[in-house]
């Protein structure tokens, strides 16, 4: 099933939370949804999963309005700071999502099981949830947005609270389960859009200020080339004077003078590894070091969201 | 099973799991048995076979044991948010406000049938009217039903449970006993308005074995009234 939101709006008195937004997620989509704290991220995901009222525009999945609230069937939904019930057991509490979710009776345990496995709460069953670390707490929140083999998954941060290899697991298993859903997933931990999702959408102050696959995103905010080099043997107002002289060079900056350290900026759609290289070829300098200096999906986050 | 019986078990579980059904049995039985059986104008002073003793105590103890059954019901899930996790599952507020509903009275109900021995030793004692003791037991069930859906209202407009409990009483209390009082201290329409309004009236006339219809309408829409208005305060949620 595929979600379309189509000029979605939502205020908070006179603050805007989400401000007409629309895009569109298909199956075998994770989509990365990003934004600075405040931005409408869980505002947004709240109104997918009818939790909240939508005050303008509409959200349809599979083609249908949300609004009509029988699309709750297909949804699996993990919400921000998973609430659970503390008093019940693994297990019961499992099998009550379940049975909310209209399963069929017979099904229900193996689903249990699977998900139990799925989720690596076997050692944990048995126990009651307020018994459990947060981490556990964020897999057994997992394990009931998926019980019921939802088409759409709507995942609030859920990897909050894990540790690391917990994270590299429940990474994996959303793109597993990815491949066949639709899913849209929110975070602040930016490494983790760029390991999970094909596709990211930033969001601030309720509009959208990015869309894009993390690679298509880079090569736009990259602009010019930007390299790293360590030159040995050379005196170091010489290598920059000499350095600044290039062609394809813009600008050079001394990172470092002892250690002879410069941070090279190319001209636009010029690439200077050659030149820098003969240079160094031509005066007998050693080229020791030369880094592409990549621009970070942070910095990318930080240019699109501050203002 | 339906959504609404869900969510009934898992509540009465809830209870059990957290010991309050037996407190609230316990305490229950404890009231009723010392002023049916021990204290004031108990069973023995009557020198009659009947439970009337019973009925007239039993009102009261459910007066302030349902809200503290119904207080955490929906404030609590509003508090940790589980009612988000709730609301966006296959089902609807109704479906909640109704499995949580029956929840409750399941919690009275079993209160009431172990209440059953005193209707047993009573009628060991003499010539009972059966009628009028079933009778009574459905009257309590009424108020019962009436009482726990102001409580889920009061639980529904609050996230803190003391809020819920104080307010459920400060609502029950005017169908308790207020309107009556109100009723007979003024005239006219107004008077006649607020003792059909008092519950105790309506209560009073089942207990005696008079199976009215009018008495059951108003139990009834009493209690679909505030359920109905609970149930509009949680689909209330911008």
């Amino acid at each position: 099933m595929d979600i379309k939101i189509q000029q979605l709006s939502k205020s908070y008195g006179l603050q805007k939370a989400v401000d007409n937004i629309s895009f569109e997620v298909k199956p075998g989509e994770i989509l990365g949804f990003l934004g600075p704290n405040g931005a409408g991220k869980t505002t947004t995901m709240k109104m997918i999963t009818n939790y909240l009222e939508i005050e303008k525009g509409d959200i349809l999945i599979g083609g249908e309005s949300v609004k009509a609230g029988d699309l709750k069937r297909h949804i699996g939904y993990l919400p921000e700071h998973n609430p659970l019930y503390l008093d019940m057991p693994v297990l019961d509490y499992l099998e009550f999502c379940a049975a909310l979710q209209g399963m069929d009776k017979g099904t229900i345990p193996h689903r249990i099981r699977e998900m139990v496995r799925q989720c690596g709460l076997d050692q944990e069953k048995h126990k009651f949830i307020r018994e459990l670390s947060k981490g556990y707490r964020q897999r057994v929140g997992l394990a009931q947005a998926m019980i019921h083999d939802p088409e759409v998954l709507i995942l609030d941060e859920p990897t909050t609270g894990l540790d690391p290899n917990q994270i590299v697991e429940i990474r994996e298993l959303i793109k597993r389960l990815g491949k066949a859903k639709t899913v849209i997933l929110s975070t602040h931990i930016l490494p983790e859009v760029e390991a999970t999702c094909d596709r990211i959408l930033i969001i601030n102050k309720g509009k959208i200020v990015a869309d894009g696959s993390p690679e298509l995103l880079r090569k736009q905010a990259q602009g010019q080339q930007v390299l790293r080099v360590k030159i040995e043997d050379g005196e170091t107002n010489t290598i920059y004077q000499k350095l600044q002289g290039l062609p394809t060079v813009g600008m050079v900056d001394i990172l470092d003078a002892a250690e002879n350290r410069f941070e090279v900026q190319s001209v636009s759609d010029q690439s200077s590894n050659r030149a820098i290289f003969d240079l160094c070829v031509s005066n007998k300098w050693l080229l020791s070091e030369v880094i592409p200096f990549e621009t970070k999906l942070e910095d990318i986050f930080r240019d699109l969201t501050m203002n | 099973m339906g959504p609404i019986s869900v969510i009934a078990k898992r509540e009465v579980g809830s209870y059990f799991d957290s010991l309050i059904a037996y407190i609230i049995i316990v305490a229950f039985l404890g009231f009723t048995g010392f002023f049916t059986w021990l204290y004031g104008s108990d069973i023995f002073m009557r020198k009659q076979a009947d439970l009337a003793a019973f009925f007239g105590v039993a009102r009261w103890t459910l007066f302030f044991f349902i809200p503290a059954i119904t207080m955490r019901q929906l404030a609590e899930e509003k508090k940790t948010g589980t009612i988000e996790l709730l609301l966006t599952k296959a089902v609807s507020e109704r479906q909640i406000i109704l499995g949580k509903f029956l929840s409750c009275l399941a919690m009275v109900g079993l209160a009431l049938l172990f209440t059953l021995p005193y209707y047993i030793t009573v009628s060991q004692l003499g010539d009972v009217d059966h009628g009028a003791i079933i009778s009574g037991y459905f009257g309590l069930l009424l108020m019962s039903a009436a009482y726990i859906s102001i409580g889920l209202f009061a639980s529904s407009i609050t996230n803190n449970q003391i809020v819920a409990f104080l307010l459920a009483l400060f609502i029950s209390i005017f169908f308790q006993i207020l309107f009556d009082v109100m009723g007979s201290s003024s005239s006219g329409f107004i008077a006649e308005l607020l003792t059909t309004l008092s519950l105790s009236r309506h209560y009073d006339s089942i207990v005696r074995g008079v199976l009215d219809s009018k008495d059951i309408i108003y139990f009834v829409s009493l209690t679909l009234f505030w359920l109905l208005l609970a149930e509009l305060n949680i689909k209330q949620r911008k």
